[in-house]
């Protein structure tokens, strides 16, 4: 009978020995049942996904009339070129990259900086500092303080509103200062050996072996900075520094200007029904194109991931 | 690459954790106090030792202060009076005014009851439900399915609320897919997201969507863990199937369980403001203002700031609360807790 633990999908380990038992009818009976439950998880994800693709090629006629479902109806591309030729679009579209791509460059320097000083046993004073950072997992000032202290700093209608207020995740510093605590205490003695001060261990030793660890945090910091949208509603009046987020946001909102409550009256929803699907396939398209490269290192790696640890 | 990632993931929850029948954590506690005895023993040594470690802590240190604590002493404005454009903490004292002022005000009553219920689905839906599919896809012998299933259902976890947000209106609306099985079946089209008694099925759902099968990535982690002979001992003993999940595999991924139900708890109060932002509108307030939403229109929207302010302090305090007590009976009972 093959068993309940679940190693066997890992490369590193041997196959669970199989007893010679043949699996009992009940079993059987289980896996069928099984199986046809996990299909229906994978067929519920996909469909409104599939959908929104859908209508993104339908002719709006059949949208309106609630015929398209997972195929286009009345497929063409004016939809795509009506969104595309929007400079706006456009516009968003790449402050969207500009601030993903500054946001995460700061956010990985006071991450790594902090996460290694962190990871510093013996370093005095070691625990308040992270007791200083895991207090704020638990506790945080609110919307209203933030707000106006932003507003305080002058930081409003400026990309610093959107990159500071988040610039570290206490969760990735963790993560981050658990891995560094993995490296072997050797490798940094030698580097001291050599006469390598704290920053050129750092840049030289320790970040080289951290690639992977890197590589993952700033694909984590990327995503959650494209997905964003929030702060730059919060504090950015001008639709030329908008990100893409809020364009799609205002699109879903029926509003063009800076309406402040989320409100979706019918009407608009069926005038920009493929409009919105346009937009929301565009918005996604590059997490779409990285998420197979990415997904296929984490559904095997979670499992060795979990065996090293 | 992402497997290290996982793997520090696990680490910092087992970090966080203090888990009684956990004695790696044990001999963790151990080596740092070893570690304590190696320690400088003034400052004025460590400083002169250790200076470049101190400096690259600044940068940071100063984010946390300005941009985590400052906010929380921003949080006196409560307690006064503050001008939009004035001084950030405020101008005068007024007291407890602005705590007296929602006291009496039944809409924040309102919101606070709308903000339990959800809060509360939220916690019974949504957070055993990683845990039924982890089970579940280790269940699974044909590996294909196994990868297929993780593959995709991890896939919301990487989308913007916006989007998914976007993804609600054009699937319940009443031309989207969902109203179409309605009229196939012969039923009326429903605006849903008009209707205030559909409100938190639809919120609910569509955090199911989109958080259910990244929720199983720790959970398959750590069934991996799980020591081959517990069961083979079990089986020994006669325990079926059905007994070995429920003796050997839940108690295994207890841990686990108790410190992401820990910190999901921490979270109960703030709900998912970003998503209920995006889908409520007036006429669903009803059922979808919570605290969190309405602190945002009554400060930012209306600029009453100081009021704000103060159901949001109430909110917070709250949060802390709850966690604390959550964390507290857990080490009572199970002996598992955080920090």
């Amino acid at each position: 009978m093959v068993t309940v633990e679940a190693p066997e999908t890992l490369a590193s380990t041997p196959a669970k020995p199989n007893k010679g038992q043949r699996p009992s009818r009940g079993y059987r009976v289980f896996q069928g049942v099984n199986a046809l439950v996990l299909t229906g998880v994978v067929v519920l994800t996909l469909y409104p996904l599939i959908n929104i693709l859908a209508r993104s090629f339908s002719a709006e006629d059949y949208i309106r009339s609630g015929q398209v479902n997972l195929l286009p109806r009345g497929f063409n591309l004016t939809t795509y070129r009506r969104v595309m030729s929007d400079p706006m679009f456009w516009t968003n579209y790449r402050n969207t990259i500009y601030y993903t791509v500054v946001a995460t460059a700061i956010s990985m320097v006071l991450t790594v900086c902090y996460a290694y000083v962190l990871s510093k046993k013996h370093l005095r004073g070691r625990s308040v500092l992270v007791g200083l950072a895991v207090f704020t997992m638990f506790f945080n000032g609110g919307l209203i303080p933030n707000y106006v202290l932003v507003s305080g700093l002058g930081l409003r209608n400026t990309i610093w509103a959107i990159v500071l207020p988040n610039a570290i995740s206490v969760f990735n510093l963790l993560v981050m200062k658990s891995f560094f605590e993995s490296m072997p205490v050797e490798l940094e003695e030698a580097a001291a050996v050599d006469g390598l001060n704290t920053y050129q261990t750092l840049l030289r030793i320790v970040l080289p072996l951290s690639k992977a660890m890197l590589a993952t945090m700033v694909l984590f910091y990327a995503v959650s900075f494209w997905n964003s949208w929030f702060s730059a509603f919060l504090y950015l009046d001008r639709s030329e520094m908008f990100p893409v987020t809020v364009y799609l946001r205002n699109l879903i909102a029926g509003a063009t200007g800076g309406s402040d409550v989320g409100t979706a009256s019918e009407t608009a929803l069926q005038i920009a029904a493929n409009i919105q699907s346009v937009t929301i396939v565009l918005t996604v398209l590059p997490i779409m194109l990285v998420y197979p490269f990415i997904q296929r290192y984490f559904v095997s790696g979670v499992m060795l991931g979990a065996v090293k640890g | 690459m992402l497997s290290t990632y996982v793997n520090g993931v696990q680490k910092t929850l087992t970090w966080l954790t203090r888990d009684a029948y956990c004695a790696a954590k044990c001999n963790g506690q151990l080596s740092e106090i070893f570690e304590d005895a190696m320690a400088a023993r003034t400052w004025r040594q460590a400083l002169r030792r250790d200076w470049q470690l101190y400096s690259l802590a600044i940068l940071p240190l100063l984010f946390f202060v300005v941009f985590r604590y400052l906010p929380m002493l921003g949080n006196v404005i409560a307690f006064r009076r503050y001008r939009p454009g004035g001084d950030i903490f405020g101008e005068r004292w007024v007291g407890l005014h602005y705590f007296q002022m929602f006291w009496s005000d039944p809409t924040f009553w309102q919101v606070f009851t709308n903000t339990l219920i959800i809060g509360g689905l939220t916690l019974v839906v949504l957070f055993p439900l990683p845990v039924v599919l982890a089970l579940l896809l280790n269940e699974v012998r044909t590996r294909a399915l196994k990868r297929l299933v993780q593959t995709i259902s991890y896939l919301p976890h990487f989308l913007s609320i916006v989007v998914v947000a976007g993804i609600v209106f054009q699937v319940l609306s009443v031309d989207g897919i969902v109203n179409q099985g309605l009229k196939a079946l012969g039923q009326e089209a429903v605006p849903f997201l008009q209707q205030p008694g559909w409100f938190r099925t639809i919120y609910v759902s569509s955090e199911a969507w989109q958080t259910i099968g990244w929720g199983t990535i720790l959970y398959l982690a750590a069934l991996t863990t799980i020591d081959p002979d517990l069961y083979e001992a079990a089986r020994i003993d006669g325990a079926n199937r059905w007994q070995q999940t429920w003796h050997v595999t839940l108690p295994g991924i207890r841990p686990t369980m108790v410190t992401l139900l820990i910190l999901n708890i921490g979270t109960f109060m703030a709900v998912g403001f970003e998503k209920i932002l995006l889908l409520y509108n007036p006429l669903t307030y009803p059922t979808a203002d919570v605290v969190a939403t309405y602190l945002y229109r009554v400060g930012v929207v209306s600029g009453s700031f100081s009021y704000a302010a103060a159901i949001g302090l109430f909110e917070s305090v709250i949060g802390l609360v709850l966690v604390l007590s959550a964390n507290a009976i857990s080490r009572r009972t199970v002996g598992t807790s955080l920090w």
